[in-house]
């Protein structure tokens, strides 16, 4: 309190300017509030300015249209979904489907492009050339042109529907995608499901378990063969107490299409490989980048101490190459899951397909592209969180 | 990627800088630039198409051109925008076109909470179903677990599933965003049924199909699909002219005056004549307009009739009747309001 009566007092005297901009103190302050305000305006001009302008053209405002009756059919759901459910239910299923295909997308990506990065650094020419040509032409053509070359593919190539191919008992290909059975309902599958999660957390406590006992002992314990013992034997045994039910769900043809089981429309399909193949060509190279990352002399440390070569790999080698691998992969899941917005154009219903006809239906663009941008950030934001938690874990621990 | 013009348009909503932030001088905009813009289809034979040589045709473009002739009397002043059924209204209600005649079916959302004005109607459509002949099918409400390739944003989506719905029936969209890409889905065989407006129908049936003669177009007629130019809501004087360059056509067809014989009539001593051709004048100085505006209208681009059979009409291949679009006087519900 003191110094601040000091300071008003000071400059009073010779020049009389309370406020120089050559104080840094006072010219950090100043330029702060001057962004800030200039944002303030900026962004208040935006919104009075849109205000007036749909009012102007009596454009309706709001998120009200979202308990509206949609009435407009969606080809594929994960829920259940009638054209007089409403905007906002059709708006979650654009949202699942969209879910659908980027979890799906993400692993299969990840699970081609780490084969196709270790294949590029394969000591058999023939592999890593290929390898190499996949990349290369993959990723150099723009996906969307891959996702009309995929869909072609599929409507121009397979047979009609009413001569539709049938290579295994119960499984038909043709133009209206690949229809397979499924087991019939029964209460059996829930109780799997449960006894999976059982299997899943003893899994969890016997590593922590096991590893205990090694660091007191000194005693390895095979907690691989026992954890793929557990995750499968509690769901087997909980088939077989349930009666083993076997009945199948087979789709038949029936007036126009294929009734029951369950169908890969050929939408889904295009989607779904065009996204995999392309994003596994930047993947691959992520991978790639990744393992020669890691110094050739870790790995002949690792032999010279004696350890097995399965376990140079994933005790040595992986976790160093991850350190590097995992944040540019980060960038390709977030790709993966925004391209998937380029269904639109080969009729899968992800969440842009259908918030684009909920906006033009409703006319409400700003509310709808809002909606669109709004659950692509949390979509990326989630999966950015999860990746840096997991980078974080596997991060390298200086000791 | 389309969606970046539906983004596009959106934030120029936002920003307002563009020439719809403006309330009124749409008609003083676009005489100060020279030209129309006006927002067409892509790609639909009859009503927006460009020809081999690239020049657009159709009905709807001829309307495009028919408000260019009003204001500049020339029939290229106008800068055509191909919009998908999605970007349309974004790109009327952001001012990114003067006019959308774009074959859009005229509702209540779209005149109110779309923010739309429209002018009179120039086709009366309704929605119809094509199938391919191999499938035995003759009526719609045969249809039930069909596969239906639908365009995306379009009221055709909602009157196929309202339909099947009323008939309790059931059927698998496959909704796609562009024209071209709903129209290879089904020649393709990814669908059964292809619908759309019925004039549309033919249009594809004629000019897309790989044999004509394969594909039939179903009897039942699900909708009433008015089509009609649009403008942007708040701007009387600009949907005024918009509104008088249609009836004009009509009107002059009534009359009898074609662009053959329009000079005979410039001399006719009938007053609703002279009028319509200001030589009485009046009429184009209440539009804003000048006076001659109706004459060059009919001189260059015909009246109704004219313009309906040049492009869509017995002797095109789309081989569509007057039907509906007949003139009152002939039991069809072409009507004009009087011009005085």
């Amino acid at each position: 309190m003191a110094s601040e009566t000091r300071d008003t007092a000071r400059p009073s005297a010779p020049g009389g300017v309370s406020f120089s901009l050559s104080d840094p103190t006072v010219r950090a302050v100043f330029y702060q509030v001057l962004v800030v305000g200039i944002v303030i305006a900026v962004g208040w001009f935006l919104i009075h300015n849109t205000l007036d302008n749909l009012s102007k053209r009596s454009i309706a405002t709001g998120f009200g249209f979202l308990d509206r009756e949609a009435s407009f059919g969606i080809g594929e759901s994960l829920i259940d979904y009638h054209p007089r459910d409403s905007y906002g239910r059709a708006f979650l299923v654009g949202v699942l489907n969209t879910l659908k295909v980027s979890i799906i997308g993400v692993v299969l990506a990840t699970v081609l492009g780490t084969l196709i990065g270790v294949a590029r650094l394969s000591s058999n020419w023939l592999i890593a050339k290929l390898a190499s040509t996949y990349v290369e032409i993959v990723r150099n053509i723009p996906p969307l042109l891959q996702l009309f070359f995929w869909y072609a593919l599929v409507s121009e190539s397979m047979p009609p529907v009413r001569q539709a191919l049938n290579p295994i008992p119960g499984v038909f290909l043709s133009q209206r995608g690949l229809f397979v059975p499924v087991p019939s309902a029964d209460p059996v599958w829930g109780t799997m499901g449960f006894a999976l999660a059982i299997a899943v957390i003893a899994v969890i406590f016997l590593r922590r378990w096991a590893k205990a006992r090694q660091e007191r002992t000194g005693q390895p314990f095979p907690v691989g063969s026992a954890s793929l013992g557990l995750l499968i034997g509690l769901p087997l045994i909980a088939y077989i107490a349930g009666g083993a039910p076997t009945a199948l769900d087979v789709p038949k043809l029936q007036g126009f299409n294929f009734v029951g089981g369950v169908v890969i429309t050929p939408e889904f399909f295009a989607i779904l490989v065009g996204l995999v193949v392309y994003t596994a060509a930047f993947i691959a190279e992520v991978v790639r980048s990744g393992i020669l990352a890691v110094n050739w002399g870790q790995t002949e440390a690792a032999r010279a101490l004696g350890i097995d070569s399965g376990k140079t790999l994933r005790l040595v080698v992986l976790p160093q190459a991850l350190r590097v691998i995992v944040p540019p992969l980060t960038s390709q899941y977030l790709n993966l899951t925004k391209n998937s917005s380029l269904a639109l154009a080969i009729g899968y219903p992800d969440l842009v397909s259908i918030a684009n006809t909920t906006l033009n239906q409703t006319g409400q663009a700003i509310e709808g592209v809002a909606m669109i941008m709004g659950t692509y950030l949390v979509i990326s934001l989630g999966i950015s969180i999860f990746m840096n938690w997991y980078n974080k874990r596997i991060a390298l621990v200086e000791r | 990627m389309k969606s970046g013009i539906l983004a596009a348009a959106a934030a120029a909503v936002v920003f307002g800088a563009v020439t719809g932030a403006q309330a009124g001088p749409t008609l003083d905009a676009v005489k100060g630039r020279g030209f129309v813009q006006c927002g067409v289809n892509a790609g639909l034979p009859g009503f927006g198409n460009p020809d081999s040589s690239g020049n657009w045709t159709g009905l709807d473009v001829d309307y495009c051109r028919a408000v260019a002739v009003a204001l500049f009397n020339d029939p290229n002043k106008v800068k055509f925008t191909p919009l998908s059924a999605q970007q349309r209204f974004p790109a009327i209600q952001s001012g990114e076109v003067d006019l959308l005649s774009r074959n859009t079916t005229v509702t209540l959302t779209r005149d109110t909470s779309v923010g739309l004005n429209f002018a009179p109607v120039t086709y009366y459509d309704g929605q119809g179903f094509m199938v391919n002949k191999k499938l035995g099918v003759k009526s719609a409400k045969e249809l039930n677990g069909a596969t239906v390739c639908v365009q995306a944003g379009t009221t055709t989506e909602l009157n196929l599933a309202d339909y099947f719905r009323t008939n309790n029936m059931s059927y698998n969209p496959v909704v796609i965003e562009s024209n071209d890409e709903v129209n290879a889905a089904y020649f393709a065989g990814r669908c059964d049924v292809l619908t759309t407006d019925a004039s549309g129908l033919a249009g594809t049936r004629a000019g897309v199909a790989p044999v004509p003669d394969d594909h039939l177009i179903l009897p039942e007629i699900i909708s009433k699909e008015p089509l009609a130019p649009a403008v942007r809501h708040g701007d009387d004087q600009w949907f005024d002219v918009v509104k008088w360059t249609v009836y004009a056509t009509i009107q002059a067809e009534e009359m009898g005056i074609t662009s053959k014989n329009v000079d005979e009539f410039v001399n006719s001593k009938n007053p609703e004549i002279q009028r319509i051709l200001g030589t009485s004048p009046g009429m184009g100085k209440a539009l804003g307009l000048d006076e001659k505006w109706a004459y060059n209208i009919i001189k260059t681009m015909g009246n109704y009739g004219e313009i309906f059979e040049r492009n869509v009409g017995t002797k095109t291949p789309l081989k569509l009747e007057r039907g509906l679009n007949a003139l009152w006087t002939n039991g069809g519900l072409q009507y004009a309001m009087p011009i005085r």
